[in-house]
């Protein structure tokens, strides 16, 4: 609250519209481009605003919403992780090899499957963060080294082919729609998001991160030690990757050592979006799931709106740097309201 | 003194030098008219008027903070004055940058290097004005003119080395190597002999008498007062921002020196609590070296102690007790904790047994300043809010409010971010995160750094209190006086070891300052 000489009333109106402005600015500035855009294209583009078009977005959304929730970790803490799309289809090719097994029943190998991707992700995220911190180097080289590995792995277990016939109910779980307009993939996306959520509001560990992407040295001589920290957050990002990879199972019903090419950088691009900055410390996993909304609604939107398809990529890399612009703005912005 | 090397060097056209030396031939080369400068909570320099002879080898002197970097940053073009008028080589001296200062004829040769580390030698002498041809480096004479350069400093090192493979002796050398590839009329020496072995000082007095002979200015500041006669006939002494004397070398022997440069009277404010008496051992800390060549360090704090730690900057003060803390490595040592010896390899290990250490730097390293007021306080022990790993907030705040009532830190809520509070109020949260943690010794390095008089009153007040509840305080401080108002006694750090130690009742600016200077004496004599 400002203390100044003004006047009373003055300063009440002034006080309101700073909240208003503080808010705004926050998480909802996000929002609020969202339901603009979203406004734009139910006015301008024939179909958008139909219900079947939202459940092709939502189904859209759902993979890289999965893995933009594990990025936002990393990216808090400062760091970024590239290795996402070829962890991906690592874990496509390993969950779908226990799947297509004859052997087990799909109520043993489903479960499996489950595991053995959230292993295999969590165990290529924890690979990163040790190497990052054990060697002090920096998370863009490691995850780059990853990024390789992992996809050629991907291709030694598949031998190189795709892999198909997994098994019935799982194929009809990823085909399932609640309530007319949610399609069980996207319910796994919130389900995420939500737990990402309340990790980094309600617990500790997600204090440390804001406060490890804030300042390291300071958290350091604090009497913590962030290495913890930030090999977890490299290891929740390869669990989500491999939930992803179960994801794409479900949406695709074919596990590819091909899969996943490119899906990092969309990621990185949901949670910049989303108002989450590079630099660490600042940031929400719902701003994330927004932004995510925001680039697909963009792609389907043109789309309807007859854009060729190479008009789409100019407009998504635009929006991705004016989003940032718009951040340096918002974070000016906010560093007055609070000076006040 | 003609060499080639003058012919060569850039700007040193004979015609436009004939030009400058013939203006101004008559009166000083630098006049300093009532300068004043101000940083947020501190007077850095105040009404300074002095001059400095064209020609002359010139001493500048002066305790920790008295002004001296502040003085040179404003010679070098870093920042403008506040108040008052600079005049140089009799035209008024407003450099807009370091380059303008450069090109004018000012070089500073500043204590910590600026070289570009993963250049050549040759590439770092000649910098400025690289010699080429069309846009091309022309390597060969960039080669032959940093040779010349290089021998001139006596430092037998190819040109071509990339500096990061230099040793700091020779990266010196080579800082002062690019002084002298450009003509330059005033040449500032920040302790430019800190790292280098004797052998290598008698060759530095060599090159700078060369210099005067050919009539370039020198400015000079040095630790070690011995050295001080060789370069200077005359000397300036700063104090606490004021220009003390400016007076001939001949004749004042080092005693003399000392008294001019001891700071303020002290002020006692009645911070000191005669009340407390120190009880059981607190911390203490026996033969702590910091690397295989340095000597050991031992001392310890009680129970209800307030223990200072005097000496210059740069002489290991931090070094010391941020190895303590564990925050940088030691390669021998035993630290005792309430009388038990404890294993320090991390800050975790030292705040687990009870240390805590107030950095010196507290906006990087000392707090979040993007976070809340609360999420400071907390860092240290989230545990004790904590249940299943989720936090307790209410707890938090609670916690966190009590604190903020306790130190009286002005802020409108626990929840503001502290990067927009001023210095006084972010060294109070720093405290608060400590309490908090329920540290028993604390170590403050420099804790009342860039803090108006009334807050520093506050903190001297607080350390008073914790050292009436039991805890034993280790202050580092650049401040003299603030040190004898609080501290039961003072040890005195010197070059790397403890010089000595003063109890209460025999503080003395004198003496201590002395004990101060003591090291820097030896080292030179070999």
């Amino acid at each position: 609250m400002p203390e100044g000489t003004e006047s009373a009333g003055e300063r009440k109106t002034a006080t309101v519209w700073d909240n208003v402005l503080r808010i705004s600015m926050r998480e909802a500035g996000v929002a609020i481009a969202l339901v603009i855009i979203v406004v734009f294209f139910s006015a301008t583009a024939p179909y958008f605003a139909t219900p079947e078009n939202f459940l092709k977005i939502f189904v859209q959304i759902a993979i890289n919403t999965v893995l933009a929730a594990g990025m936002t970790f990393v990216i808090l803490t400062g760091g970024i992780d590239l290795s996402v799309g070829s962890v991906l289809a690592l874990c496509t090719v390993v969950g779908a090899t226990i799947m297509v097994r004859e052997d087990l029943s799909p109520w043993t190998s489903i479960p499996l499957a489950l595991l053995a991707c959230m292993a295999t992700g969590a165990a290529c995220g924890a690979i990163n963060g040790w190497v990052c911190e054990k060697w002090k180097l920096p998370s863009f080289i490691v995850t780059l080294g990853m990024l390789n590995v992992a996809s050629g792995l991907a291709r030694v277990v598949s031998d190189n082919s795709t892999i198909t016939g997994l098994p019935q109910p799982f194929v009809d779980f990823g085909n399932q729609i609640y309530f007319g307009v949610l399609p069980s993939i996207f319910l796994i996306a919130i389900v995420v998001v939500l737990i990402g959520w309340f990790i980094l509001r309600f617990t500790v560990f997600g204090r440390f991160i804001f406060a490890i992407g804030t300042n390291e040295e300071a958290v350091r001589l604090s009497g913590h030690n962030p290495r913890i920290f930030k090999i977890a957050v490299f290891t929740i990002s390869g669990l989500t990757a491999g939930v992803a990879a179960m994801v794409f199972l479900l949406r695709l019903n074919v596990g590819s050592p091909i899969a996943g090419i490119g899906y990092e950088l969309n990621a990185i691009a949901a949670v910049i979006i989303g108002g989450t900055s590079l630099s660490g410390g600042k940031g929400s996993i719902i701003g994330t799931l927004v932004g995510a909304c925001i680039l697909q609604v963009l792609a389907t939107g043109l789309q309807l709106l007859g854009a060729e398809d190479n008009v789409k990529p100019i407009v998504i890399g635009t929006v991705i740097v004016l989003a940032v612009v718009l951040d340096t703005y918002r974070n000016r912005l906010l560093r007055n309201l609070e000076a006040r | 003194m003609t060499t080639d090397f003058k012919e060569t060097a850039p700007g040193a056209d004979p015609v436009a030098i004939a030009e400058r030396d013939q203006d101004h031939d008559a009166g000083p080369i630098l006049k300093l008219q009532g300068v004043g400068k101000r940083f947020p909570g501190v007077v850095a320099l105040r009404n300074v008027t002095f001059e400095i002879e064209r020609g002359e080898g010139h001493v500048l002197l002066g305790e920790n903070g008295a002004g001296k970097s502040t003085l040179i940053n404003l010679l070098g073009g870093l920042f403008p004055p506040d108040e008052g008028s600079i005049w140089f080589n009799g035209a008024p001296y407003h450099p807009a940058s370091p380059f303008e200062a450069f090109s004018k004829g000012i070089r500073v040769v500043h204590q910590e290097l600026n070289l570009l580390s993963n250049l050549t030698v040759a590439e770092n002498l000649l910098f400025e004005q690289l010699p080429s041809r069309r846009g091309l480096v022309n390597f060969r004479e960039m080669n032959r003119r940093a040779t010349e350069l290089l021998a001139e400093v006596g430092l037998d090192i190819s040109p071509s080395t990339v500096v990061s493979r230099l040793g700091v002796a020779q990266m010196q050398l080579v800082e002062i190597a690019k002084a002298l590839a450009h003509e330059s009329k005033l040449l500032v020496l920040d302790e430019p002999t800190a790292t280098l072995t004797s052998k290598e000082v008698d060759r530095l007095f060599e090159i700078l008498h060369r210099l005067r002979e050919r009539k370039v200015t020198i400015l000079y500041i040095s630790h070690r007062l011995q050295e001080i006669y060789e370069v200077g006939d005359r000397v300036t002494v700063l104090r606490d921002g004021q220009h003390v004397t400016t007076r001939p070398l001949q004749g004042l022997v080092i005693p003399d020196i000392v008294r001019l440069m001891v700071g303020r009277t002290v002020e006692d404010q009645g911070v000191f609590r005669e009340d407390i008496q120190p009880s059981d051992e607190a911390l203490a800390v026996d033969n702590l070296r910091l690397t295989e060549t340095s000597p050991p360090i031992s001392f310890s704090v009680r129970k209800g102690e307030i223990v200072g730690i005097a000496g210059l900057v740069g002489s290991g003060r931090t070094e010391a007790v941020r190895a303590i803390f564990g925050a940088d490595p030691k390669v021998a040592g035993t630290i005792r904790v309430g009388g038990h010896a404890v294993t320090i390899a991390s800050p975790k290990d030292a705040v687990a047994a009870g240390i805590c250490l107030m950095t010196e730097d507290r906006k990087q390293q000392g707090l979040l300043l993007d976070m809340s007021c609360a999420e400071n306080i907390t860092i240290t022990d989230l545990k004790r809010l904590s249940r299943w790993g989720l936090l307790d907030r209410a707890a938090e705040n609670a916690a966190s409010e009590r604190l903020v009532a306790s130190l009286r830190v002005k802020t409108p809520t626990i929840f503001h971010k502290v990067g927009t509070f001023s210095g006084g109020n972010q060294q109070k949260v720093v405290i608060a995160k400590w309490l908090y943690r329920g540290s028993n010794a604390l170590i403050c390095d420099e804790p009342t750094r860039g803090i108006d008089v009334g807050a520093k009153a506050e903190i001297y007040e607080l350390m008073g209190r914790l050292a009436a509840d039991g805890k034993g305080i280790l202050v580092v401080s650049s401040d003299l006086p603030e040190l004898m108002s609080i501290c039961h006694r003072i040890l005195v750090f010197s070059n790397g070891r403890i010089a000595g130690e003063v109890p209460r009742a025999e503080f003395d600016q004198n003496r201590i300052l002395s004990l101060a200077y003591e090291e820097y004496g030896r080292a030179r004599g070999n």
